[in-house]
């Protein structure tokens, strides 16, 4: 799988590399600022990019603007977005488009090697992949809202995992409870929420982020 | 071409030396005489009390015209000497704030002043060039076939030629010479009015002592702050990383010996970096948003808003940029009144407004709670108000029993080059 990096710090950029190739990626361009993650996403087309959201030479939001224009061009180009800090709004910039191969994750959350690594190819598959601080902001948007209110405890930890973006089969193994159960848990809330139903994973993530960011 | 522009130029300028003569009668009379009675009133009966803030402060508003006017029609630049108005704005505190302050009794000497120096500077000009227009264009032929007559030609037609020639030549030069003292006599009305309407050596003293205390609050709150996050970091996450080390020492240690315990302290050791960084973040997030330092006063607001567990409705209209600082206390003073809203108020909505007059960044905060909000010392409205002070920020609160609560923000501060990013939609 072809990977594009854009990171400043050199430390960091080449622990990345050294990372994804470790297994099994194939890192095309690693690139220090902003208008070169731009010509290398646009010029490489890579099957996913990981990027941080502060880069040169603004030391702004350089990174996050130059992948939400990437993805102007080419559409549902897979975008891993990395940061210091987690905010809201800049998660909603990114599912704006709701065409999915978004992630948005803490950069602390690379220790967990295992999970950043499948978070990476979630993502390339047109998945979704939110830190879950992310995620508890959402719903302390809607933790005073009646349809949230009444979802039991467990359908909540399953509604949470779901916005992160795993897939049935990964939320049945993180709460040790069968798939058919997951599957119960995910119609009930579709029902409270008021939201269609699907089958597919990537569709129902979407659908449950776009109702949390309402 | 330079020509044209002098003459546009004096030609403006008696035009408002005009306004300013008609002004000086028009609204100098009937101000000075209200502040009069109204004052002799309070002297007399006390009736005055009701009537004279009104008074004055219309007095003040006459001068405020003037003092815009002295600045863009001849550059003379005149500050505004009053008192900042009192916090709590009783009837009685806003008499004695008006009263008490030397400003008003200037302004008073100064409209009464004003009456006749500003008609005559003012009309002067603009008598020379309109009667000179009358002996150019109005007195030649009128005063041929009547018993009209101008300047030392009376009545024209005794005259002759010699009466039509001296009354056009005439004429001229007297129009010629209200253009040119035009822009001078406007000047002169403007240092006038500056030498009664700008501060004094007294008010500058006072706006001394004003900073020297605000400072002093500043410099005490920020060192306060950095101890504070001297003793975070050195408690919290140097703590833990040196903990962290330890741990990754000792398992470098097991790794031969015993592997499965050298697993279990790395496992320990991320654990313990995780916790390490989610408290940097914090304090970072407490010195300095990130999304502040990224966004701007405008994402940071909006991305605020977001993450409170009320809808928010966020209305920012800035243009540009204010300095780092300025940014930062207006962002903390939202964010207090934001937090204070969450804690106390039992509101189901909030609203933030915030825009820029030019001078100033007005900042509203909102909601529908219950209301009773008050500035008690040592409490958080406190804490922004000082906060603020230190940028000669002010804050107002209304706040009655049932609600709503809005409070007023406004920090005199200077935009930066406007933003060249797209707005970031709404909150």
């Amino acid at each position: 799988m072809r990977v594009v990096i854009a990171e400043d710090l050199a430390l960091l950029r080449d622990g990345l590399i050294r990372l994804l190739e470790a297994f099994g990626f194939e890192v095309v361009a690693a690139v220090d600022n902003g208008p070169s993650l731009l010509r290398a996403l646009t010029g490489h087309r890579p099957d996913v990019a990981v990027v941080d959201v502060r880069l040169p030479p603004t030391f702004t939001d350089e990174g996050l603007r130059a992948a939400l224009e990437a993805r102007r061009t080419l559409p549902g180009l897979p975008v891993l977005v990395l940061s210091q800090h987690v905010e809201q709004l800049y998660a909603r910039e990114l599912l704006s488009d709701s065409s999915g191969g978004i992630g948005y994750l803490l950069k602390d959350r690379v220790s967990d090697v295992a999970q950043f690594v499948d978070a990476v190819k979630r993502v390339a598959a047109g998945g979704t992949a939110l830190d879950p601080d992310v995620v508890a902001q959402l719903l302390t948007r809607h933790a005073r809202e009646e349809p949230v209110l009444r979802l039991t405890p467990r359908e909540r930890e399953v509604l949470e995992l779901m916005a992160e973006g795993r897939s049935n089969a990964a939320i049945a193994a993180k709460l040790f409870i069968t798939e058919k159960a997951i599957g119960k848990h995910t119609a009930n809330i579709f029902t409270k929420l008021d939201l269609p139903q699907s089958e597919d994973d990537n569709r129902r993530v979407l659908a449950v982020l776009k109702y949390l960011n309402a | 071409m330079e020509r044209d522009t002098r003459r546009t130029r004096g030609a403006a300028a008696a035009a408002r030396g005009l306004a300013q003569a008609v002004l000086a009668l028009a609204a100098g009379i009937p101000l000075a005489v209200a502040s009069v009675v109204s004052l002799g009133l309070v002297a007399a009966v006390g009736v005055g009390l009701a009537l004279a803030p009104f008074a004055l402060l219309a007095v003040r508003a006459f001068a405020d015209l003037q003092r815009a006017w002295a600045a863009e029609w001849s550059g003379v630049e005149i500050q505004r000497p009053y008192r900042p108005e009192p916090e709590r704005r009783t009837l009685p505190r806003r008499v004695w704030w008006i009263l008490s302050d030397p400003a008003t009794w200037r302004d008073l000497v100064w409209t009464a002043a004003n009456i006749p120096v500003g008609f005559a500077l003012g009309l002067v000009p603009a008598a020379l060039v309109v009667y000179g227009l009358e002996g150019v264009v109005v007195a030649p032929w009128v005063g041929q076939v009547s018993g009209f007559g101008w300047g030392p030609f009376w009545p024209l037609r005794d005259y002759g030629a010699v009466g039509v020639l001296g009354s056009v030549g005439l004429g001229a030069a007297a129009v010629w010479a209200g253009l040119r003292l035009g822009p001078p006599f406007l000047r002169a009305h403007a240092v006038f009015s500056r030498s009664l309407l700008a501060p004094t050596r007294t008010a500058l003293a006072e706006r001394v002592r004003h900073l020297t205390a605000t400072r002093s609050e500043a410099v005490d709150a920020s060192a306060a702050e950095l101890r504070r996050i001297e003793r975070d970091l050195h408690d919290g996450a140097q703590a833990r990383l040196v903990a962290l080390s330890m741990n990754i020492g000792l398992a470098e240690e097991m790794m031969k010996r015993d592997p499965e315990t050298a697993a279990r302290l790395l496992a320990e050791a991320r654990e313990a970096s995780g916790t390490a960084l989610t408290e940097l973040r914090g304090l970072v997030r407490g010195i300095h948003p990130p999304v502040l330092a990224e966004r701007g006063l405008d994402g940071a607001v909006r991305a605020l808003a977001l993450s409170l567990p009320l809808p928010v409705d966020v209305a920012i209209e800035l243009p540009g940029r204010a300095d780092a600082p300025v940014e930062s206390a207006a962002y903390f003073a939202v964010a207090e009144l934001l937090a204070n809203i969450v804690k106390h108020s039992a509101a189901r909505r909030a609203w933030v407004e915030i825009d820029h007059d030019g001078r100033r960044l007005r900042m509203i905060v909102g909601d529908d709670g219950t209301g009773g909000a008050r500035v008690a010392p040592g409490g958080g409205l406190a804490g922004v108000e000082r906060r603020l002070a230190a940028f000669d920020g002010t804050m107002a609160v209304t706040s009655p029993p049932g609600g709503p609560t809005i409070v007023s923000l406004e920090l005199p501060c200077a935009l930066s080059s406007p933003k060249i990013s797209p707005s970031s939609g709404t909150a």
